[in-house]
């Protein structure tokens, strides 16, 4: 199998980040050669759709077909915006793209830019990428220097101005709306859609956002085909993806693999599950995502399909592995208290939801649950699912869901015998 | 009429930095970098006072509310004095199955304080942080809304403690940018 | 058109529509769909999630005040999937929300309330702790119950949106997220109240009626807002007569008028009804004998004022006699006073009380304003605004003038004063009183300066005036862009109205509209001025529309004249003239001043004979004629006003009566409005009207220093003044100092806080001392110091003064 061949291609380089070892792997040379040989950018665009690249933000949207929406025949100004506000629990991947390999970040940004014809592009950091944000900042100077960025790119003519810009503390400002407010250096509220982005986005210009890892993959792509890249996953889940694995495996980390390879084997390569302990549950694309007992994830390959016939989804690529020790409901409460501490206050079902929620699991685990507390639980989530704004709705509602549909022998013994199951078997 | 009060004024070491954020954004949209405004008087001063805040708002020439929101928006906005040293600990699931809680417990025993106090020689400051993206290399703690220090153990955080304590008798904060 | 289903009726809407709009304007008995955070004045928030509805086809419910409707669509706002999500959401809202409605005062008009009756289902699954929010103190007109706010943001959206203050914000995330002002402080905005009607739950309620009464304790009436020219429409609440208390107004709220005040209504209007009951105000009518008041029955005040009245016209003809009515009083009020003293032989009638230029008044228009433009302040793209604190005076024109800005309308202001509108304004001429005027002459001369023949038929002064000015970069652009634009309209305000030099400033404005096809329109600081000429409550016009050849003497000259006898109705002249010196020392030489007066003073109690206690407008009956020349009429709230008071018209009859004039009598308002109709209606033709002379130019000194001297917005009229709250408000030690800019403090050689005495430009002036403080909104050369205010008596609210250090 082969690892780290897109966004992490410098890794195995002492100071991957270098720009000097960002050329020696091939780097800004599909800039240059879209630019010297005046590649039409539908043709690049092509390219994108062929290559099946889905956004590796959460929701998995068709690169190439988001690139479409903006129209690039109207004078007005566009943009262009890169999201590295990265928050989702159990996601790490962008930072260390941004750590390990800030150029070519940078040159997909340009070959994005270029295809879609916006000049000026944000590139937007969660606030507590301070070191992450420095080395960008780094890599840009250097661009600039270079003559990748600014007016009249290597002489094409084409311009592109690139900043780096940072939040404060907001999961929401993830959210492509939230992070355009943020931007404006507003509340990270999001936006009623429609309109979408594409039509009213940054200071209500057309705008596309893409997350990192998916900006990042584009000059790959170029190098080495679409059908290459399309090759490496399985249908219409194009290419390689980063895996943050974490919880209980014996080597967390993040691993490039391609699309649809089998959980199992990705859990080898993360050393297996820690203390020899069995695996109980895996929660595979970030917090939000419905969780999925061990034994099912075992069966099921890492891909946007796959992962979707099992029931959850692909989202981000973390994957949270719990062992058998794991208290269900303990693990839910600390997932529905992340979810009430970020909602961003503007809808009554999150708003109020998220709050109750938290406090149903919390009293569950505290053994002060009742009977009918778990069909006020299902009720609840389903009150919120669907009925937001944002998909923070659902965020909060899947894992609730999902815990209950997979555990919920372990949520009634709480509220039974006023303790954990988990527990007192290990005792 | 009113409008007598005395305007606190931004210090032009403090407005040269904004400046420079300003000019990543078109001119008509200054508002765009309240919340660098923000973060950089943060580091400056350890938090934002109201007057500040409303100095930053004269500045980017904003309604107060405008500033306000946004600071009281962002988690990582002190509105208050806290400590020289910000310590936060992610509490979320990754960080929460690999004993995070242990290293609540064992910093605010070590500290003498709970879960979002200053100690009271001023020094350090605990703090729930959401998750802070470092989750395979989990728990996480962040110091100052910059530095992780990644698996920390109770061994690790009474070394950071120790060389902190070291540090924080300088005095001083570093660069306002 | 687009043509679409809500369930199951086939309607049409405007294309653009959202379905919350279509269904709301098919009617309620097509579908009413629930919601908080949607207003048909704000802004689309589409958070409170109340309003989801089903779409066919639709993957999940949506929100219909967000969803534009298309053609062919089929909404269901009952089916189950609507029913199940408006229950959910009703259920979220109700968690943290208390239910103690009973004990609340919103309990019984609050639309949380009245929804959560129609879904049954209450949330008695939900028992972890409620949440609960510090209350914030914004100020002495509304009262915050924080916790039991559902985060609408109807209010922080109208703060902004129409009130142009970001007062309120939410704070906070989540649901920590509160709303609140930033640093704990009284709202500044004069229109704060709204967020009181806007606000669906008990949240935001108003302070001076907390507690008073229970809504199903009240009965509205329909009425008109007194104290400005807009008219707004209100309707008042009164609580039954009991046995502990006879009946009482309770409470002001707005009415919609789509034309006028749409669903806002200033807190002027809102809360001037705290003033009702004021000790100052008169219960029974009083007579003062051998220097001693005392309190009588009608019968006997009556006979005393006709005698006393009477005497002085025996012995020192009617030409002895001067009249002075309040331009807030009604139109039947001014037509009577006039009537009444005319059939006296009493030729000094006025109500121009803060006038001060009276040339050319015979010039001036038959009807005060005939510009229908209020409606279309928000589609006109270019305002001149000559003399006026607009949003003191005039806070929801002033909104609507602010809707128009927010969609790009520009705003050049001439004003003494660099005001706070909150509103962005594209030009501004920042210039003392006499300054105004040049700067409007030098957007003339940019206009048409060359053209002679223009200017030749133009009076001598206003030509040369003309003439003299070496227009500025800022006057050009003005007059560059009123000339651009398609329908520019010229506003004069009440310091216009108040300048030494109004009709310089009136033959400018017109001048310059005809010039460039623009509308003028001249704001007044009082609810009836146009009824008042109406009325002809006017020294120099019948009522028939015949000038008078020899004009008796206006309001300024009469008490510069010190008559005899003088008859006041609805003022207190120390406050509310112009000349409140002036005032104070002839009223106090007359021999015999007969009040008619809802409000007594200290000063009153010196100078008058017999007080008639009289209705305010809010108990009153008649109408009045706003700023557009509309014509409203209200009938009495209440059965009767207050204690032993009587609507005035009543008290004017009479009055005539008792003096045995024919013709008086009137059995009901109707009847009087009636007569006055059929006047009115009189085709009132125009006389060709030879010109007259305008004064000459002033001599401008560089040392001549002039003052600006606004009525604050709760100094205006009698009933603001005693309304407790607004008071509160206004902070008069903060409006009692003497503010100047650097360059004249300089001058001056005086600094902040120093102590100086002003007095006006005459040799026996009163001096005032007052504190320096230095402000860089007053103009070059002038002082700002407001009027209205106790113990500060200037003549002239905008004319020369002297400073003294
Ligand atoms: C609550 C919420 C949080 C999100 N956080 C992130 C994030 O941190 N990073 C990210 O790239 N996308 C995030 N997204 C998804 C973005 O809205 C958006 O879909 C994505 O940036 C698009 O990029 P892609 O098409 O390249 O995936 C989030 C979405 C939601 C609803
Ligand atoms: S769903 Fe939650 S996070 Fe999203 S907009 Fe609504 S309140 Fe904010
Ligand atoms: S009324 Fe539509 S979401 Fe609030």
């Amino acid at each position: 199998m082969q690892h780290n061949i897109v966004c992490f291609r410098t890794r195995h380089l002492d100071q991957p980040w270098s720009l000097e070892n960002y050329r020696s792997v091939g780097g800004y040379k599909q800039l240059e050669r879209i630019l010297n040989d005046k590649i039409p950018p539908e043709h690049i665009l092509e390219r994108i759709k062929q290559s099946a690249l889905r956004g590796r933000g959460g929701a998995g949207f068709p690169t190439g077909l988001k690139w479409s929406f903006l129209s690039r025949g109207k004078p007005i100004q566009k943009y262009l915006i890169c999201n590295s506000d990265e928050g989702e629990p159990g996601t790490c991947k962008d930072h260390d793209i941004l750590m390990l390999n800030p150029h070519q970040l940078i040159e997909g940004m340009i070959i994005a830019a270029y295809v879609l014809g916006t000049t000026v592009g944000y590139h937007y950091l969660r606030g507590e990428f301070w070191h992450a944000f420095q080395r960008c900042e780094q890599a840009i100077k250097e661009a600039y220097q270079e003559g990748y960025l600014g007016k009249n790119i290597l002489g094409s003519g084409v311009d592109f101005d690139l900043y780096n810009t940072l939040g404060a503390g907001a999961y929401i400002c993830g959210e492509e709306t939230a992070l355009i407010e943020s931007i404006e250096g507003k509340r990270g509220w999001p936006r009623f859609k429609p309109p979408f982005p594409a039509n009213y986005g940054l200071y209500g210009l057309p705008t596309t956002i893409n997350n990192t890892e998916t900006l990042a993959s584009v000059p790959v792509i170029l190098q080495h085909g679409a059908k290459w890249f399309a090759h490496l996953g399985g249908k219409e889940n194009g290419g390689s993806k980063i895996f943050s694995i974490s919880g209980h495996v014996n080597q967390p980390g993040n691993y490039e693999i391609p699309l649809g390879t089998p959980f199992s084997e990705l859990l080898n390569i993360a050393g297996g599950v820690w203390k020899n302990a069995r695996i109980k549950a895996v929660i595979p694309g970030g917090s939000s995502m419905p969780v999925l007992p061990g034994e099912v994830m075992k069966r099921t390959r890492l891909d946007y399909d796959s992962l979707s016939k099992a029931g959850s989804m692909l989202g981000t690529g973390a994957i949270i592995v719990m062992d058998e020790h794991t208290c269900m409901v303990n693990a839910l409460a600390c997932i529905t208290e992340f979810y009430y501490e970020e909602s961003c206050g503007q809808c009554t079902p999150c708003r109020e939801g998220s709050g109750w929620v938290t406090r149903l699991i919390k009293r569950i685990e505290a053994g002060q649950g009742k009977p009918g507390d778990l069909d006020c639980l299902e009720q609840i989530a389903k009150g919120i699912e669907g009925r937001t704004i944002c998909a923070f709705g659902e965020a909060i509602a899947w894992p609730v869901r999902s815990f209950l549909k997979h555990f919920r022998a372990e949520f009634e013994y709480h509220i039974e015998h006023g303790c954990c199951q988990v527990a007192a078997r290990v005792r | 009429m009113s409008s007598e009060e005395q305007i606190i004024q931004l210090t032009p070491e403090i407005c040269q930095a904004i400046d420079q954020w300003v000019l990543k954004y078109p001119p008509e949209q200054k508002r765009s970098a309240v919340l660098a405004g923000l973060r950089i008087i943060q580091r400056a001063y350890g938090w934002l006072s109201d007057e500040r805040m409303r100095a930053l708002a004269e500045y980017l020439d904003l309604p107060p509310m405008d500033v306000y929101e946004v600071a009281s928006f962002y988690s990582m906005y002190e509105r208050k004095p806290i400590g020289r040293y910000k310590l936060a600990v992610c509490m979320n699931i990754s960080c929460h199955l690999c004993g995070s809680d242990n290293i609540i417990k064992h910093l605010e025993s070590r500290l003498g304080i709970c879960m979002g106090e200053t100690t009271s020689d001023g020094l350090f400051t605990l703090r729930r942080a959401e998750c802070l993206a470092a989750c395979t290399d989990a728990p996480i703690l962040q110091v100052d809304d910059r530095d992780y220090y990644k698996r920390v153990t109770p061994e690790i955080i009474d070394q950071v403690l120790e060389q902190l304590h070291q540090a924080g008798r300088k005095k001083g904060r570093d660069d306002a940018t | 058109m687009i043509k679409f289903e809500i369930d199951g009726k086939k309607i049409q809407a405007k294309s653009g529509s959202t379905i919350i709009e279509a269904a709301d304007a098919a009617g309620v008995d097509v579908s009413h769909i629930p919601r908080f955070c949607y207003h048909s004045k704000l802004s689309i928030a589409a958070s409170c999630r109340m309003c989801l509805v089903e779409v066919e086809n639709g993957r999940k419910p949506l929100p219909a005040c967000a969803t534009t409707v298309t053609a062919g669509m089929k909404i269901y706002t009952k089916s189950h999937q609507a029913m199940q999500a408006q229950k959910e959401v009703m259920s979220f809202l109700l968690i943290n929300h208390p239910l103690d409605c009973p004990i609340c005062d919103q309990g019984g008009e609050c639309e949380l309330q009245d929804l959560s009756m129609g879904y049954g289902r209450t949330s008695t699954s939900f028992i972890e702790g409620k949440r609960s929010i510090k209350d914030k103190d914004i100020g002495p007109l509304i009262a915050t119950e924080m916790t039991r706010c559902i985060h609408c943001t109807r209010c922080v959206r109208f703060c902004s949106e129409i009130a142009g203050l970001r007062e309120l914000g939410i704070l906070g995330r989540g649901e920590h997220s509160e709303i609140s002002t930033y640093v704990e402080h009284s709202m500044q905005s004069e229109l704060a109240g709204n967020i009181i009607d806007l606000c669906p739950v008990g949240a935001l309620t108003s302070k001076p009626f907390r507690f008073k009464a229970r809504a199903w304790e009240l009965r509205a009436r329909a009425g008109i807002a007194g104290h400005d020219c807009l008219g707004s429409n209100i309707n008042i609440h009164i609580k039954r007569e009991s046995d502990s208390q006879p009946e009482r107004i309770m409470r002001v709220v707005s009415r919609t008028n789509e034309k006028l005040n749409e669903t806002w209504l200033s807190d002027r209007d809102r809360f001037s009804y705290t003033g009702l009951y004021h000790a100052d105000r008169l219960a029974r009518p009083m007579i003062k004998q051998i220097g001693k008041w005392q309190e009588t029955d009608w019968e006997t005040a009556l006979t005393v004022a006709t005698q006393k009245l009477q005497n002085v016209i025996a012995q020192n003809g009617a030409q002895a006699v001067g009249g002075l009515i309040s331009p807030n009083s009604t139109v039947e009020e001014c037509y009577l006073f006039q009537a009444w003293l005319r059939s006296l032989g009493v030729p000094h009638i006025d109500h121009r009380i803060r006038q001060s230029d009276f040339d050319h008044q015979i010039q001036s228009p038959l009807v005060w304003s005939t510009c229908k433009c209020v409606q279309s302040l928000e589609e006109t793209t270019s305002f001149l605004l000559i003399g006026s604190f607009i949003r003191e005076e005039q806070p929801l024109i002033t909104s609507r003038i602010r809707k128009a800005t927010q969609g790009g309308a520009r705003v050049h202001v001439i004003n003494p004063v660099d005001f706070d509108f909150h509103l962005t304004l594209t030009n501004r001429c920042i210039v003392s009183p006499w300054g105004m005027v040049c700067s409007l002459a030098a957007i003339a001369q940019v206009l048409f300066g060359n053209d002679k023949k223009k200017l030749n038929i133009m009076p001598k002064p206003i030509a040369e005036l003309i003439r003299q000015q070496k227009p500025n970069t800022v006057e050009h652009d003005i007059a560059r862009d009123l000339q651009q634009d398609k329908a520019p309209l010229i506003l004069l305000g009440a310091l216009a109205q108040a300048h030494p030099y109004f009709s310089y400033l009136r033959v400018l404005s017109e001048t310059i509209a005809i010039e460039i096809g623009a509308k003028t329109l001249h704001l007044t600081d009082s609810a009836n001025e146009a009824g008042a000429w109406l009325a002809t409550a006017l020294p120099h016009r019948r009522i028939d529309g015949v000038s008078i050849k020899e004009p008796g003497y206006n309001a300024k000259a009469m008490l510069a004249k010190t008559l005899k006898s003088y008859c006041l109705f609805g003022l207190e002249p120390t406050y509310d003239s112009a000349y409140p010196e002036l005032a104070r020392t002839a009223l106090q030489q007359a021999e015999c001043v007969i009040v008619c007066s809802a409000f007594k003073n200290k000063a009153m109690l010196e100078y008058a004979d017999v007080l008639l206690p009289i209705a305010t407008h809010l108990e009153n009956e008649g109408s009045f004629v706003n700023i557009e020349g509309t014509r409203q009429s209200f009938q009495r709230s209440v059965n009767k006003p207050f204690a032993e008071a009587r609507c005035g018209w009543k008290v004017l009859r009479v009055l005539a009566n008792f003096m045995g004039r024919p013709g008086f009598d009137y059995q009901t308002v109707l009847e009087l409005s009636s007569e006055l109709s059929r006047n009115l209606e009189n085709d009132l033709q125009s006389e060709h009207i030879p010109p007259v002379d305008f004064k000459p130019l002033p001599t401008v000194s560089d040392n001549t220093v002039w003052r600006c001297g606004y009525w604050p917005i709760y100094r205006n009229d009698s009933l603001v003044r005693r309304a407790e709250p607004l008071q509160v408000l206004t902070v008069e030690q903060d409006l009692a100092k003497l503010r100047l800019g650097a360059a004249l403090a300089t001058h001056l050689k005086v600094n902040n806080g120093d102590r100086v005495s002003v007095s006006s430009d005459h040799p026996d002036a009163k001096p005032v001392t007052l504190q320096v403080l230095i402000d860089q909104r007053i103009a070059d050369a002038t002082v700002c110091l407001p009027s209205g205010l106790p113990d500060i008596a200037i003549n002239g609210p905008l004319s020369v003064v002297r400073i003294t250090t």
